[in-house]
């Protein structure tokens, strides 16, 4: 029979092994890194996602796990690591592990603000930014456009008052993609966050080019499609290409695929393992696929 | 939220099926033995059906009330919220179904007083209830991560149909909906994590409601 105690103390047992620092991979040469147009500032091309995976509660066990893998994203250069309220806990999971950390100085935070509120919305992104234990937001996102007019007049605010350094907007899975345009026609923003991957292509046709015309960030939401690509491909042999691009995996793949185009600043895939996080740092790295490799893999994977 | 219909179920499911059965083990290893107590309250809820003893009604009213607004407060709104904000909005439904359920017991709304098939079909649904801690072992689980009556929201809801399908009176159209839409949602939530166990409150909730309309049918006379 499990009792409290016995339970509590394994759990802490289990927890106090993942919260010893991963040990540092032997020489990682620093990820690629891409310019943020509107400041030139240069960020780590692959992010952290925290949709689902950092959503654990006051698991402790669970935590610390995140923990270990916000460890070993800063230790492989990571910096960008992206939340919302509406993921949960893991706003206080991120805020539990960057105090675990002794809340690292490469982190570069984006936030959303997400609620339907406009009056709610600073309120929002003061909560947040308590939950990270932050002195103040690197990027905060109107989160699917939701009461966008209102949010953004917040964040310019707060932009131009000094309490964040960037303002953006997001999408994913290709919803409202019109309003989305003509949004980052209007406004100056320096980020917008959508979904794009080797399936899911709409933003080519006109986001895409639109933020290298405007000279605005790119930030890709599900590089993986929510992990979907990563578990249908896992037991598909790797094309003989993917060394061409120094691909050690499908991950590696999908990733380099997606900051092959132009216009991509960061990809942000989420994950709950500590192997995972290193192996999509590491994709930010030359070779990457040309326009003809990119087609050719887009067909192979389409062909799957 | 505008466009809603694009999304799908998986949209909003917020956490993996790892973290959702982790919760329940943390939720049994905070309450130990606090479920032992809520297991016995419903082997007196089942004596107290087939003794069909005066006022049995209002006891189980008070016990299935009770236990109603504790699993709202303690596991609603105090353990599942923290990876589902949406569980804050159904917390309250839980502790309104509690009063409910205390008042139509106090006013014989909950009076087994009638034995034909259906209400033995409803004492089994109770009984599966109970029995629900089962489930964990037998699709694989630990034993810690079990769903208790009157500790975890599924077993305590199919329990409560199973006693309405025994009670029937004109309570029912009252009680039967929070219970039948917890199901729902739960049976869908298991289904979006992919989890097997979700046929089993959608399956239950199935029942209740056949047996329901069974028992309101005109054939169905007190034996
Ligand atoms: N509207 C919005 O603003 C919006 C919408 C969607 C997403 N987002 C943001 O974008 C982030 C990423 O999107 P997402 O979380 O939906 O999906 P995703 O990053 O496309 O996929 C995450 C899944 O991929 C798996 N994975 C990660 N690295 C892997 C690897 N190296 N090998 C194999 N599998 C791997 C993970 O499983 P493991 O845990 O096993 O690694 C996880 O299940 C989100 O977390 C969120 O921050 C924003």
């Amino acid at each position: 029979m499990i009792t409290r105690r016995r339970f509590i103390e394994a759990a802490t047992a289990c927890g106090a092994a993942f919260a010893l620092p991963a040990p540092a991979p032997a020489a990682t040469p620093a990820p690629m890194a891409r310019a943020i147009p509107s400041s030139g500032e240069r960020i780590p091309a692959v992010g952290l996602g925290t949709w689902i995976t950092f959503n654990v509660g006051d698991d402790a066990a669970l935590r610390d796990e995140c923990t270990g893998v916000m460890a070993a994203f800063f230790q492989a250069g990571g910096r960008l690591i992206d939340s919302s309220p509406m993921y949960g806990s893991s706003q206080p999971v991120i805020g539990y592990g960057l105090g675990k950390l002794g809340r690292p100085a490469a982190l570069f935070s984006a936030e959303k603000v997400w609620t339907s509120s406009p009056a709610h919305g600073a309120q929002q992104i003061e909560q947040s930014r308590r939950l990270w234990g932050v002195e103040r937001f690197d990027l905060v996102q109107v989160h699917n456009l939701l009461a966008w007019e209102a949010h953004l007049e917040t964040l310019f605010a707060m932009k131009a008052e000094g309490r964040l350094r960037y303002v953006g907007i997001t999408t994913s899975e290709g919803r409202r993609h019109e309003l989305f345009e003509e949004i980052m026609r209007r406004h100056p923003l320096d980020f917008v966050q959508l979904t794009y991957n080797i399936v899911d292509r709409e933003a080519e046709q006109r986001l895409l080019p639109l933020a290298a015309e405007r000279g605005t960030a790119v930030i890709v939401n599900r590089p993986f499609r929510q992990g979907a690509l990563t578990r249908k491909l896992a037991h598909q042999p790797l094309p003989g290409w993917a060394t061409e691009i120094g691909a050690g995996s499908w991950a590696q793949v999908l990733l380099k695929f997606i900051l092959a185009h132009p216009a991509v600043t960061v990809a942000i895939p989420a994950t709950s393992r500590i192997d995972h996080v290193r192996e999509n740092v590491a994709a930010a790295a030359d070779p990457l696929p040309d326009a003809a490799l990119r087609q050719r893999m887009a067909a192979h994977v389409r062909t799957l | 939220m505008s466009e809603w219909w694009t999304y799908r179920l998986e949209s909003f499911l917020l956490f993996s099926p790892r973290v959702y059965w982790r919760m329940f083990e943390l939720h049994n290893a905070a309450l130990w033995p606090l479920q032992l107590a809520t297991l016995a309250s419903g082997v007196v809820i089942v004596l107290l059906v087939l003794r069909r003893a005066p006022g049995h009604g209002t006891w189980i009213g008070l016990i299935l009330g009770v236990l109603w607004a504790c699993v709202g407060w303690s596991f609603l709104w105090n353990r599942y919220a923290g990876i589902n904000w949406a569980a804050l909005y159904v917390a309250p439904a839980f502790g309104l179904q509690g009063l409910l359920l205390a008042a139509a017991g106090a006013s014989g709304g909950l009076a087994c007083d009638r034995r034909d098939v259906t209400g033995r079909l409803g004492l089994l649904l109770v009984a599966s209830g109970l029995a629900y801690p089962l489930l964990a072992p037998l699709l694989g689980r630990p034993w810690i991560s079990a769903e208790v009556f009157g500790v975890a929201p599924d077993p305590t809801a199919i329990a409560t149909l199973g006693l309405l399908v025994a009670a029937g009176g004109r309570w029912q159209p009252l009680l039967c909906p929070i219970p039948l839409s917890w199901l729902l949602l739960s049976g869908l939530t298991l289904r979006t994590m992919g989890e097997g166990q979700a046929l089993v409150p959608l399956a239950a909730a199935g029942t209740a409601v056949a047996l329901l309309i069974l028992r309101r049918a005109p054939s169905s006379t007190p034996a």
